[in-house]
């Protein structure tokens, strides 16, 4: 039964990934992303539990750390194409001149 | 017990990977973002606590469902976050929803 969740799961990679790869704008590309990091999560507790090593746990729990912070990262870039920009002078999203 | 326990895992499973077979096919066949935004939620939440908590099953009183559950809890505090900052992104960034009043 673990082969089989294994096996849903590397099929919704695929979809995660066509979809990552023929999404028409960049949001789609990130939310593809996102689900098929969070798809990774999974796929290694299963592996796992298919191999008899539940050890394979901490791997996952770091990797969905970082998938989130990834996420929220590459999201900041997109909307103001600067990793470094100070935002502090309040949360003002028009969308005037910015062309995602 | 072994045995039932056995078969709610099953059924657990089973559930999580019907649910991550249909988040994926609607992440492709969605027509617009702020739609896909909907399967992609239904994969990172009700697919994956179905099979961490079938896999939980199987793993009994022990450590390993303790780092079970923390994956849980984290995944359901990070994925609603991720999916908002998404969709509030692509809302800064001027992209129309294909159905609705911005049409």
């Amino acid at each position: 039964m673990f082969a089989m969740a294994t096996i849903a799961v590397l099929l919704t990679m695929a979809l995660a990934l066509a979809r990552a790869c023929i999404g028409p704008s960049i949001f789609d590309r990130i939310l593809a992303v996102n689900t098929f990091g969070t798809k990774t999560v999974l796929l290694i507790a299963v592996l796992g539990f298919l191999s008899g090593r539940p050890e394979f746990l901490d791997i996952s729990l770091v990797y969905a750390l970082i998938n989130f912070i990834g996420t929220v990262a590459v999201l900041k870039y997109v909307k103001y194409r600067d990793l470094a920009l100070l935002t502090t002078e309040g949360g003002d999203d028009s969308p005037a001149g910015k062309s995602g | 017990m072994t045995l039932l326990l056995d078969f709610a895992s099953w059924l657990f499973l089973g559930a999580g990977s019907i649910a991550l077979l249909i988040g994926g096919i609607g992440l492709n066949r969605m027509p617009d973002f702020y739609a896909r935004l909907h399967p992609a939620g239904i994969t990172d939440t009700l697919g994956a606590g179905l099979i961490l908590l079938g896999l939980g099953l199987q793993a009994g009183l022990s450590l390993v469902a303790v780092k079970l559950l923390l994956i849980f809890l984290f995944l359901m505090l990070t994925s609603p976050t991720a999916s908002h900052a998404t969709a509030r992104a692509a809302l800064a960034a001027a992209l129309r929803p294909k159905l609705g009043r911005g049409t």
